[in-house]
């Protein structure tokens, strides 16, 4: 009874913790701008259900993206187990599935199975990482924080399996045992090369093991359920929403700015009253483009929670390949460290957020990255969720451009001649057609 | 080569008559010098294939994409405001064009904005009239067994999807077509794209269209085949910089379809 009110105890705290952060996160993510996702639901779905789901991208990269697949699998389908768990936990049942029989050895079986697949796939994530120089993987993107990340969350994951097995091997021997509880159910084919490192122990140890590693298992859950929204981690749960709301025009297509539209539709106009007042407002008008984190859309907000800094894109991009500043990867990194900065101002001030003199376009992202940018959207096409960093750098420019007239001279020179000549070029417009005499 | 006249819509107009196309040339297209010549391979192909075409000359602007790629948002409505009064008053139904950068903006930003059309890229527009019997290679077949790789335009082939169209007209030369380690969904930039064109590159290792032009050569070919003005640019400068242009010639598809089709029997006018 007593083990059921602890287990009662630590299965709240650990989702009211996570609640909690994902209330805070949502609080983050709402705080950007306006963006209608409520379209072409159906092929949403589909896309969800492809790149999301079904782990359409990842194989681009094959190593990668099979060992991707290995723990994403292990992680959808040992949660199977984790019901269980939940049940025994809280009824003081043991195996409470046990009834199903084969089905259940089955069941069991693939668990193990997958658990020695997660744990491979770790191990060599893990030696990607420290031990052999990936460029995307030892990029100073990743300096401090977001690698030990990285590395807490292959250490964990292989603990875990580690007590997932060990608690099957015991229990296998106290089963073999005859002791008491231990019903016989359940294959064991991996935890069963366990088994010598326990066959040792008295009952009352293989007990202890056996009960040790069933809460150090739960225990852990719970506490990784707390982590994973404070970590790149994140993405096994945002990357569904986020896949669904990709965008799902061409790449290539920018957005029309719609109050830039109602500006130049009212210059178009010949019946428009040149000197009328515009109309009164309370509200100031919102700023062009983006400076600051909340100058995003939700959508981007989300998109940056999303990333879980894999640097596909940052190894796509022909800037950062040539050695130029910009990293895609970083623009998201940045991006989040804002709105969660911001979010956290905004905790601490009681719910409104007073505006701290920093913007994320200045103080995290620098013009020269913003200006290193092709738009080639290789960083789009390389993310196996669906975001775009160049929607974000090409808003910053609209920022830098229509808000504080920041260009580099040539640049500004490219606008001065599309206004006079209708060209980037200094070419009069008058001889456009002059080739066609040359025919 | 026999010269002909090229009308323009205003011309047409006059004369009551409506083409079948309008031949969207670009900025590149109609001052750079290089990419002149591509512009006038685009319009042999089209007067030898008997298309009935219009170009817009000096009513052509700027549709606004490296202004917009700029973060200027405001000049490139402009733009396209102005652009597509002229194309909705001439009542344009169909439109190629030689450059990919226009071609996307016509094709996915100008409808929102009241501009709808269908728009090709030339190398779609060629592969129909090979496909509909309008255009035929010539015996010559000059660049039979070259060897050719095509670098992928990223306003073509990434934002459009467009990757088939320029290798189904390359496959016609009867050459050899060498892929890139990087090509179609992962080609490289050619470093042009978003406004790079027109400004200084930022300090780095190297620049990009070098790194691109190492890509292309790595493949060892004779001609490196481009569907862009701009990537035309930087990947022959990226040929020179890499003292190769004595082995190695950078070509638009159309340059290459113009040396290789039956241009010369074609009428004239």
């Amino acid at each position: 009874m007593i083990s059921q009110l602890l287990f009662l105890l630590l299965l709240s705290t650990g989702i009211f913790f996570f609640a909690r952060r994902i209330g805070v996160i949502r609080r983050n993510i709402q705080s950007g701008r306006d963006w209608d996702g409520s379209d072409r639901t159906a092929e949403r779905w589909g896309t969800m259900a492809r790149v999301a789901l079904g782990q359409g991208k990842m194989t681009t990269r094959p190593v990668a993206g099979v060992m991707h697949i290995l723990i994403y699998a292990g992680f959808v389908i040992i949660n199977i187990e984790i019901l269980e768990i939940l049940i025994d936990g809280l009824f003081g049942t043991h195996r409470v599935f046990a009834f199903l029989g084969p089905l259940y050895n089955f069941l069991i079986a693939s668990f193990e199975w997958l658990a020695a697949g997660v744990i491979f796939a770790c191990v060599v994530f893990f030696v990607r990482r420290n031990g052999m120089a990936i460029a995307r993987l030892a990029s100073n993107d990743l300096k401090g924080w977001p690698s030990l990340d990285a590395n807490i969350i292959l250490v964990v994951e292989v603990l875990l399996m580690f007590a997932f097995l060990s608690m099957n091997a015991a229990d296998a021997i106290a089963q073999s045992r005859g002791l008491e509880h231990y019903v016989t159910a359940g294959s064991f084919p991996v935890s069963s090369w366990l088994m010598p490192l326990y066959s040792g122990l008295s009952d009352a140890g293989i007990v202890a093991v056996e009960r040790g590693m069933w809460w150090f298992h739960i225990a852990g859950v719970l506490a990784f359920l707390v982590y994973v929204p404070y970590s790149k981690h994140f993405h096994i749960i945002l990357a569904f929403p986020n896949t669904y709301y990709s965008n799902l025009n061409p790449t290539g297509q920018m957005d029309n700015m719609a109050a830039v539209k109602k500006e130049v539709d009212l210059m178009m106009d010949p019946n428009a009253d040149p000197f009328a007042a515009a109309p009164p407002s309370d509200e100031p008008p919102a700023p062009f483009g983006v400076k600051d984190a909340p100058d995003l859309t939700w959508k981007q907000l989300l998109e940056a929670y999303t990333c879980t800094e894999c640097g596909r894109c940052t190894s796509e991009c022909p800037a950062n390949h040539t050695g130029k500043l910009l990293s895609p990867r970083k623009i998201m990194m940045s991006t989040r460290d804002r709105i969660e900065e911001i979010g956290q101002q905004r905790e601490a001030n009681g719910g409104t957020w007073e505006p701290d003199g920093k913007s994320l376009l200045g103080d995290w992202i620098t013009e020269e990255e913003l200006w290193a940018c092709t738009s080639c959207q290789a960083c789009v096409e390389a993310c196996p969720i669906n975001i775009s960093p160049m929607g974000i750098i090409l808003d910053m420019r609209r920022s830098l451009i229509m808000e504080d007239s920041k260009s580099p001279e040539s640049i500004t020179s490219m606008f001065n001649n599309i206004e006079n000549n209708g060209a980037p070029w200094a070419f009069p417009a008058g001889s456009r057609g002059d080739w066609t005499q040359e025919v | 080569m026999s010269s002909f006249h090229i009308p323009t819509m205003a011309e047409m107009t006059a004369s009551g008559q409506t083409p079948d196309v309008l031949f969207w040339v670009g900025c590149a297209g109609s001052f750079d010098d290089r990419a002149k010549r591509i512009t006038k391979a685009i319009a042999r192909i089209l007067h030898a294939s008997e298309t009935s075409f219009a170009v817009l000359g000096q009513e052509e602007s700027c549709t606004g994409d490296p202004a917009k790629r700029a973060g200027n948002e405001f000049l490139y409505q402009m733009q396209a405001a102005q652009n597509i009064a002229t194309l909705n008053g001439y009542g344009i139904k169909r439109i190629i064009t030689g450059c990919p950068h226009c071609f996307n903006a016509l094709k996915n930003e100008y409808p929102e904005l009241g501009g709808t059309y269908e728009v090709l890229h030339h190398t779609q527009f060629i592969r129909e009239l090979i496909e509909t019997g309008k255009l035929r290679m010539s015996g010559n077949a000059p660049f039979k067994g070259r060897r050719i790789t095509f670098h992928d335009p990223c306003y073509l082939g990434r934002s459009n999807g467009e990757y088939l169209a320029p290798r189904e007209v390359i496959a016609k030369l009867d050459a050899e077509l060498l892929e890139m380690r990087r090509c179609k969904q992962n080609a490289m930039c050619c470093g042009a794209g978003g406004a790079q064109m027109f400004k200084e590159a930022e300090s780095g290792d190297r620049e990009v269209n070098h790194a691109r032009t190492d890509q292309a050569l790595e493949t060892q070919p004779e001609v490196i085949a481009t569907g862009c003005p701009f990537c035309n640019t930087m990947m022959t400068d990226g040929v020179k910089n890499a003292e190769q242009e004595s082995n190695v010639v950078v070509k638009d598809i159309a340059e290459l379809i113009a040396e290789a089709a039956d241009l010369l029997d074609a009428p004239t006018s």
